[in-house]
């Protein structure tokens, strides 16, 4: 038995499973999801196996020449994880996840001050025009000082959106509309060539009817 | 026959001219720098020493400022003969354990550089460097001659890692504002302060919605996103989830929550838990509410989608980090006529979100929207002290506009980050 042709068949099954979705919920959808549920489940705690208990701690903390002990505490906030498998002792489990939620907050506070304050100012902040710049240019700097100012106000919450104020946050959601439909334009596009490339393994690898 | 003798002193000569620089050009000369160096074929030293370089001077070493100990900045002053078609084709980088050597080339550096940094330094190890300056003729890759000479040797330099990054100090001055902002209005709001907070429609629908299952007798499903509890999003979610759990509880709704992350799983029953509980309904949380599914993208999405098509929940939620499956979960969601809020901070997921469902939390809405619904006074606090950033950084764009557009300052190097 070739089992390459047998593999070929069996993802062009699938993929007709998961497509016969739009019709309407059916057997075959409901066979193609289930293996996709549990084998994806399986491949995802064999990743995280392999990625966590032997990468990051077998290998760093018992089998380097050089062992990090830090990742010890790695592994006790797992095994305290476990405890809500008890109902004596379950609440040690909410001290890792505080530990996680709050290491996560103050890890992302500075990137995100970074990435989403600093660097949108920084890059917000130009000449309206300068020597031997074209009208088009001079429009596109205000349009995007506009733009950024408008979109700011847009998300104030502790003033009512009312009279300049409000005109200014109307205009702010204006240009986050037209962002969402150029994105969404932008996106579709890209998601056709997902689609292209089932058609692709459809009719060229299962029925060999592209040459 | 005496002809022939008196011309072999005349062959003898030029055999010997011929064959001496054959010779010569033959012998290898390995420079002291070690083996990293090209092996250079020794040349007339008239020659040599007519095209050799005078050496980089006043080379210093120290370790690179603000890093965590990863790297040692090397300059030097080029030399005199530095300059377009002089006797100056690269600076070597050599580098040492010790001042005796041998030194190993580390890098090279161009003609007119002045300066390299060494990323190869093992943490807290002493390093010696000096600086080889070369001239040579190449063509096809074969090097016909070469000349060097020689810096000083300097060190010894270690790497060595600094506390604070000056080079941030605008972030900290950034952040210490508006954290102290958002302290005064936390203590403010404690204080009994009331603020004024806009309503957001998607928030304001959160109880119609929940009502709305309740009414057809059916459940509610909101789905927190595919990323862990290691971002913000599923942080704010979880939040909004508290709430909605809470409403759904008191109007004894059912309520699932499937989730495709273990950590959320977690914890996402204990929300729910407490939510039932604080409604006074703890006997109604069932476990199996808040369910794992798959850590996989879009196994997660196909197993909503048939979860949405075969129990046609009334009301769904989709709050969190989403990407690619976004429209797919929103599609089917809208196609079986559940009412939708969704939210999320995810740029390229929010038009589809704005397309598929009734009421979409856009970005930052997301945020306020835990604090809104919590109506706890330190998140309310800390909704308007963000308000004060914002306020800070649209004059900072306005008046920095003007300035760069009617002055020569360059006020937006103010918040570059590096």
């Amino acid at each position: 038995m070739d089992w390459q042709i047998f593999g070929v068949w069996l993802a062009a099954f699938m993929t007709l499973g998961i497509i016969s979705f739009l019709y309407k919920d059916n057997v075959f959808y409901k066979a193609a999801e289930a293996i996709f549920i549990g084998i994806s489940a399986g491949y995802w705690f064999i990743v995280f196996f392999w990625d966590s208990m032997v990468g990051k701690f077998y290998v760093q903390a018992i089998e380097s020449p050089e062992p990090e002990h830090h990742v010890w505490v790695g592994l006790i906030l797992g095994i305290l994880m476990l405890a809500r498998l008890s109902n004596k002792v379950g609440w040690i489990a909410r001290w890792p996840l505080a530990f996680v939620v709050g290491a996560t907050a103050g890890l992302y506070m500075m990137m995100f001050f970074v990435s989403n304050a600093m660097v949108q100012v920084q890059s917000t902040i130009m000449p309206l025009w300068e020597t031997g710049d074209g009208w088009f240019t001079v429009f596109n700097n205000i349009v995007i000082i506009i733009g950024v100012t408008c979109g700011l106000v847009y998300f104030f919450f502790s003033k009512k959106h009312e009279g300049a104020f409000g005109v200014a946050a109307k205009i702010g959601i204006w240009f986050l509309m037209v962002t969402f439909g150029a994105s969404f334009g932008y996106t579709v596009m890209s998601r056709m060539s997902l689609m292209l490339g089932r058609l692709d393994f459809l009719f060229g690898t299962w029925l060999e009817m592209i040459p | 026959m005496i002809k022939r003798l008196s011309v072999f002193p005349l062959y003898a000569v030029l055999l010997l001219l011929f064959i001496f620089p054959t010779i010569s050009l033959a012998q290898d000369e390995t420079t002291e720098t070690g083996d990293s160096l090209a092996v250079v074929p020794a040349l007339d030293s008239v020659f040599i020493e007519e095209r050799t370089p005078l050496p980089a001077g006043n080379v210093v070493v120290k370790d690179h400022d603000n890093d965590a100990g990863e790297a040692i900045d090397i300059k030097w002053d080029k030399s005199p003969d530095d300059f377009r078609d002089g006797k100056v084709k690269e600076y070597l980088i050599m580098r040492s354990d010790s001042a005796d050597g041998p030194f190993e080339l580390l890098g090279s550096a161009m003609q007119g550089e002045s300066a390299f940094t060494d990323y190869r330094t093992a943490g807290g190890q002493e390093f010696y460097y000096k600086i080889v300056t070369i001239n040579y003729e190449k063509l096809n890759g074969t090097e016909f001659w070469r000349a060097s000479s020689e810096s000083s040797v300097m060190g010894p330099v270690k790497a060595t890692a600094q506390w604070f990054n000056t080079s941030r100090l605008n972030i900290f001055i950034g952040i210490f504002i508006l954290a102290g902002a958002i302290i005064y209005f936390i203590f403010a709001a404690k204080g009994g302060k009331k603020f004024y907070i806009r309503k957001i429609a998607g928030i304001e629908e959160v109880e119609n919605a929940v009502g709305r299952a309740t009414e057809m007798g059916r459940s509610i499903y909101y789905v927190p996103g595919i990323h862990d509890m290691d971002d913000v999003q599923t942080i704010a979610s979880m939040t909004i989830l508290g709430r909605v759990s809470e409403i759904a509880a008191e109007n004894d709704t059912r309520i699932d929550v499937p989730v495709c992350r273990s950590m959320v799983m977690v914890t996402a029953k204990e929300v729910v838990k407490e939510a039932f509980s604080k409604a006074g309904r703890p006997d109604s949380f069932m476990d199996d509410q808040v369910r794992y599914l798959t850590d996989d993208q879009f196994g997660y999405a196909a197993a909503i989608d048939g979860l949405f098509v075969r129990e046609k929940p009334a009301t769904i939620f989709m709050i969190g980090t989403f990407f690619a499956e976004s429209l797919i979960i929103a599609e089917t969601g809208n196609s079986i006529g559940a009412i939708q809020i969704a939210g999320t901070a995810m740029p390229a997921q929010l038009p589809f979100f704005v397309a598929a469902c009734d009421y979409t939390l856009i970005g930052e809405e997301l945020f306020a929207a835990s604090a809104y619904l919590s109506g706890e006074p330190k998140l309310l606090g800390s909704l308007k002290g963000q308000d004060v950033g914002k306020a800070i950084f649209i004059a900072a764009i306005i008046i920095g506009c003007l300035l760069e557009t009617f002055t020569s300052l360059n006020v937006s190097a103010l918040f570059s980050s590096h």
